[in-house]
């Protein structure tokens, strides 16, 4: 019986596979796919909001389309842009790295992808009822508060709570799956730092986005069932909500930027020629890293005035962030230095990433010290302090990995010259954009503004930053030309490894079968693949006979689960519309039948997978090898 | 992997962790139960923050009863002590014992579910409601919460027993569902060991 | 393979020594839970009575839950027994990063500055 489901799998309509699909790597191209359609969505915006503030007293945008889209363009780049591309790489390569077959739940990882799609796509539908929400990706209350803010918002706490859900499982997904399936001798010190930095931040998000949860759902509470939290005047309080948004949202940072450190702790090896300098003090500090995030919120709020010890406190603790990360920068220094560099754009990206971070670091810690924080606050030296973390440190990562991983992941490699073109645009355009907003920001031009004034100083300048976010889209639009453009012209990659790589996803056949793995790999080394090249026959040993092997079922649920959280989410939202067409109970009552309908068919129906016979995993062996 | 895990003398002593998919249910609840703690931490905090914020409504020392929160902790404690019980059963192989020490502790379940719609009900008709003050939209969702948790473990456990009566027995794939289940009971009551102590007594104490 | 994942075990295969290992741990789970019962009703006892200060009041019945709380946990959840180092990691790290949070939404909201 478990031959004859194997072979029903193969004559499923493409479109039906993808739907069903609990392949990581399957899963991880729908995590690109999805990623980066809200990143370009989102990056547009960015283009809109620099338009009008090209030249003072500018009227291309008006003020409230303007905040919708600061709004907008914060809250799509953190949860559903960033996050899924992070996620896309992890899940590709985390299972390949430890050397497992799958994740520990394909399902839940199917589930998790499907909820967090659906939760994206609940945001992005306000637009079409009544516009977005214009609150900031904070949504401060009281200006998210019922009394302030329209359905917009509604929008935003729904659907952020609902992919905030799919997030969350994905992440205890990628915690078991490293703890769990870690092949015959991978011990927890010979993971690839991506690995570690990805469990790590799957813990964070674990710890961070369940406040996150909380804290919409008091926000929910308030504005659809009456609640009181934020309202001073019965006893509310609204800085609570500052506290619980933050709680969430400083560790938020560091759930984006470190996988984004362990992308470059694998590519500035692999094109250095040498094994990453300080592999224990990077993991350890990569721990240091996640604690201290959890202790250091308060910075957000140190004008708010909580009081001069707290600040303190909060600030010497931010300070403190700075030594494990200087442990970081210094130890890819070392890893270069001495090495044979071979610049190609993941090179480039990953090494360039060193002193722009650097950059962004130090002007974090220029505002963690209170009194100049009283200063800077709400100027656009914050901006331009967060956009050198998360463009210069987080894009600059994932483009790293993206030219990296790519012939793993499609087969072909992208194309180096456009590559190159693509980094030098996108390189030199970041720095117009954003150094120069560190000086807007100290001659005193607030953030958040849709326009200011004439004879200010500040035309220039803007109009400087605004040529440097063109540049940037020139060199997203070249990406999208090579992609297009290699997949045409680009010759399959034949080899296992076409970087002459040190982990162990580059032991795999290309393309990767769908078990990953035919035998179970016996790790001996950190960087066990180098390990082989160099002491062994060039191939891993592998820790049991080949046999046949278990795979789980593909399933429709994941999608149904999702697509149920979105009507109900969405019915929820029409209970503060005027006139719904029709009653919201209904559309609320249908969201949970198919929501729990669905949970309870997969929990009464038991799915032992299926199992592919070994004379059909030696004839697939010998197609790719 | 699964493959792996030796049957021949019977059910392995510990059947919820025995395959390699019960390993990983386990230690997936667990790191799942580690983030509700935050959750449920935020609530706690959110209720001590805005506990004094009572807006001209009824306060709680006006509206708590000693008695039947008593009553309450006594229903779902002793429901902690029948899971666990079940949870030997199971190990056993004595799946009789099992189902009737989870119907014990869904009875149990059930009266702490019911005295706790009547406390609502009572606190509604002496004046809080749920849009009154901050204090009340705090209470009603932290223990709002906890009481959807136990509707959750509840419905979980009464699946669980319909689906499986008729298998009749345990097996390596029902075990850690029944197991999981019963991690997600105790921590319940967890939670509900910080709410009689935080929200109750010390609402009264304190005073 | 997968047909057995689903089927009924006639027999168990603990043997006799786990099954008295088993049966004594049950009796320990009992005790537990009496002293679990002990520490509740102590505590109602204490803010019920009223006749002890609040500030001592307060502490003791915090204290009281802490260790009822250890005790679930150790116990009642199998956090003491071994194979449960991961689940304690998480255990831990949650209370961790609870504690600040708890403790700034309950002090740092800006009616008293600190």
């Amino acid at each position: 019986m478990a031959t004859a489901t194997a072979s029903m799998n193969n004559n499923k309509s493409v479109l039906w596979d993808w739907l069903t699909t609990v392949d990581h790597k399957k899963l991880a191209v729908l995590y690109l796919i999805a990623g980066t359609l809200f990143f370009v969505k989102a990056g547009v915006m960015a283009l809109f909001m620099r338009i009008q503030l090209m030249s003072a007293e500018n009227d291309f945008l008006t003020g409230q389309t303007f905040n919708e889209f600061i709004t907008m363009h914060g809250t799509i780049m953190l949860f559903l842009a960033a996050t899924p591309l992070i996620f896309a790489f992890m899940n590709f390569v985390i299972p390949l790295q430890i050397g497992a077959r799958d994740v520990a739940f394909p399902f839940v990882n199917a589930l998790g992808f499907w909820i967090f799609f659906f939760g994206g796509l609940l945001v992005s539908v306000s637009w079409f009822f009544g516009g977005a929400p214009d609150a900031g990706w904070t949504a401060y209350v009281p200006l998210s508060s019922g009394e302030y803010a329209d359905l917009g918002l509604d929008f935003y706490v729904l659907g952020l709570q609902i992919s905030g859900i799919g997030t969350l499982v994905s992440a205890i997904n990628f915690i078991v799956t490293i703890i769990n399936m870690r092949a015959p001798g991978m011990t927890m010190m010979r993971m690839p730092l991506f690995c570690w930095t990805g469990l790590v931040t799957s813990i964070l998000i674990v710890f961070a986005f369940t406040p996150l949860a909380a804290g919409l759902a008091l926000l929910m509470l308030d504005r659809i069932f009456g609640g009181q939290f934020f309202v001073p005047d019965s006893g509310g309080n609204a800085v609570l909500w500052q506290h619980i948004f933050w709680i969430f949202g400083h560790p938020e940072v560091y759930i984006l930027v470190l996988p984004a450190f362990g992308i470059i702790s694998e590519v500035i090896p692999a094109f250095s020629k040498k094994r990453l300098f300080g592999y224990t003090a990077m993991v350890f500090a990569t721990l240091i890293i996640a604690f201290l995030s959890f202790m250091v919120w308060v910075h957000h709020m140190f004008t708010v005035g909580i009081g001069p010890i707290t600040n303190s406190v909060f600030a010497i603790a931010t300070m403190a962030i700075g030594i494990p990360t200087g442990i970081k920068i210094f130890n890819w220094l070392f890893t270069m230095w001495g090495g044979k560099l071979t610049f190609n754009t993941a090179m480039l990206c990953a090494s360039s990433f060193v002193p722009t971070f650097v950059l962004g670091g130090v002007t974090g810690v220029m505002l963690a010290m209170v009194p100049i924080d009283y200063l800077y606050h709400d100027t656009y030296f914050v901006v331009a302090h967060f956009h050198y973390i998360v463009v210069g440190g987080i894009v600059l990562g994932l483009l790293a990995g993206t030219y990296y991983w790519y012939p793993k992941m499609f087969g072909h490699k992208l194309n180096e010259k456009l590559g190159i073109l693509m980094f030098w645009l996108f390189y030199i355009g970041f720095h117009l954009t954003f150094f120069i907003q560190h000086i807007l920001g100290l001659i005193g031009m607030p953030r958040r503004v849709f326009t200011y004034l004439d004879g200010q100083g500040m035309e220039t300048m803007n109009l400087v930053s605004t040529i440097g976010a063109f540049l940037m889209g020139a060199g997203v639009v070249v990406l999208v030309i090579n992609i297009v453009y290699s997949a045409f012209t680009s010759e399959r990659v034949a080899v296992r490894d076409p970087w002459d790589a040190r982990t162990l996803e580059w032991s795999t056949t290309t393309p990767v079968p769908e078990y990953n793995f035919a035998q179970t790999p016996q790790v001996r080394s950190l960087d066990p693949w180098f390990y082989e090249k160099i002491h062994g026959d060039g191939l891993m040993k592998s820790a049991e006979p080949m046999d046949e092997i278990h795979m789980p079922n593909g399933s429709i649920l994941p999608f149904m689960i999702g697509l149920g959280l979105f009507i109900w989410g969405f019915g929820m939202i029409m209970l503060n519309m005027e006139n719904p067409i029709m009653p919201p109970a209904i559309v609320i009552g249908v969201g949970f039948v198919v929501t729990f309908g669905s949970m309870l068919v997969r929990s009464i129906k038991e799915d032992h997978g299926y199992h592919i016979p070994l004379d059909k995993v030696k004839k697939i062996e010998k197609e790719v090898s | 992997m699964s493959d792996s895990v030796d049957v021949s003398k019977g059910l392995p002593s510990n059947p919820e962790k025995a395959t390699l998919e019960g390993k990983n249910k386990f230690l997936g609840f667990w790191v799942f139960l580690g983030g509700e703690t935050i959750m449920f931490a935020t609530f706690f905090g959110t209720f001590l923050g805005l506990k004094e914020g009572t807006a001209a409504g009824p306060t709680a020392d006006e509206l708590f009863s000693l008695p039947l929160v008593f009553i309450m902790t006594m229903l779902l404690l002793t429901s902690s002590l029948t899971s666990v019980l079940a949870m030997f059963s199971m190990k056993k192989n004595n799946f009789k014992n099992m189902m009737i020490l989870t119907a014990i502790t869904v009875v149990l379940g059930l009266g702490f579910l019911g005295f706790e719609i009547y406390e609502f009900y009572e606190y509604l008709h002496h004046g809080l409601g749920y849009t009154t003050s901050a204090f009340a939209s705090s209470f009603y969702t932290l223990v709002g919460l906890h009481g959807a948790h136990v509707v959750f473990g509840l419905s979980w456990f009464i699946t669980l027993m319909i689906r499986y009566s008729r298998t009749g027995g345990i097996t390596l794939t029902n075990a850690p569902k029944f197991y999981l289940a019963s991690l997600y009971w105790h921590f319940i009551d967890v939670v509900w060991v910080f709410i009689f102590t935080v929200v109750y007594l010390m609402s009264i104490g304190g005073a | 393979m997968s047909d057995e994942l689903s089927k009924p075990f006639t027999e168990s295969s603990l043997s006799k020594e786990e099954l008295m290992k088993m049966n004594r741990e049950r009796r320990v789970q009992i005790i537990t839970f009496a002293f679990m019962i002990f520490l509740t009703v102590l505590a109602f006892i204490a803010v019920g009575m009223e006749m002890i200060e609040p500030s001592f009041a307060i502490p003791f019945i915090l204290l009281l839950a802490v260790v009822q709380f250890v005790l679930q946990l150790f116990y009642f959840m199998h956090l003491k027994d071994k194979d449960h180092q991961w689940p304690n990691a998480f255990m831990l790290t949650g209370i961790v990063v609870a504690t600040p949070a708890v403790i700034a939404l309950v002090l740092l909201l800006g009616v008293t500055k600190y």
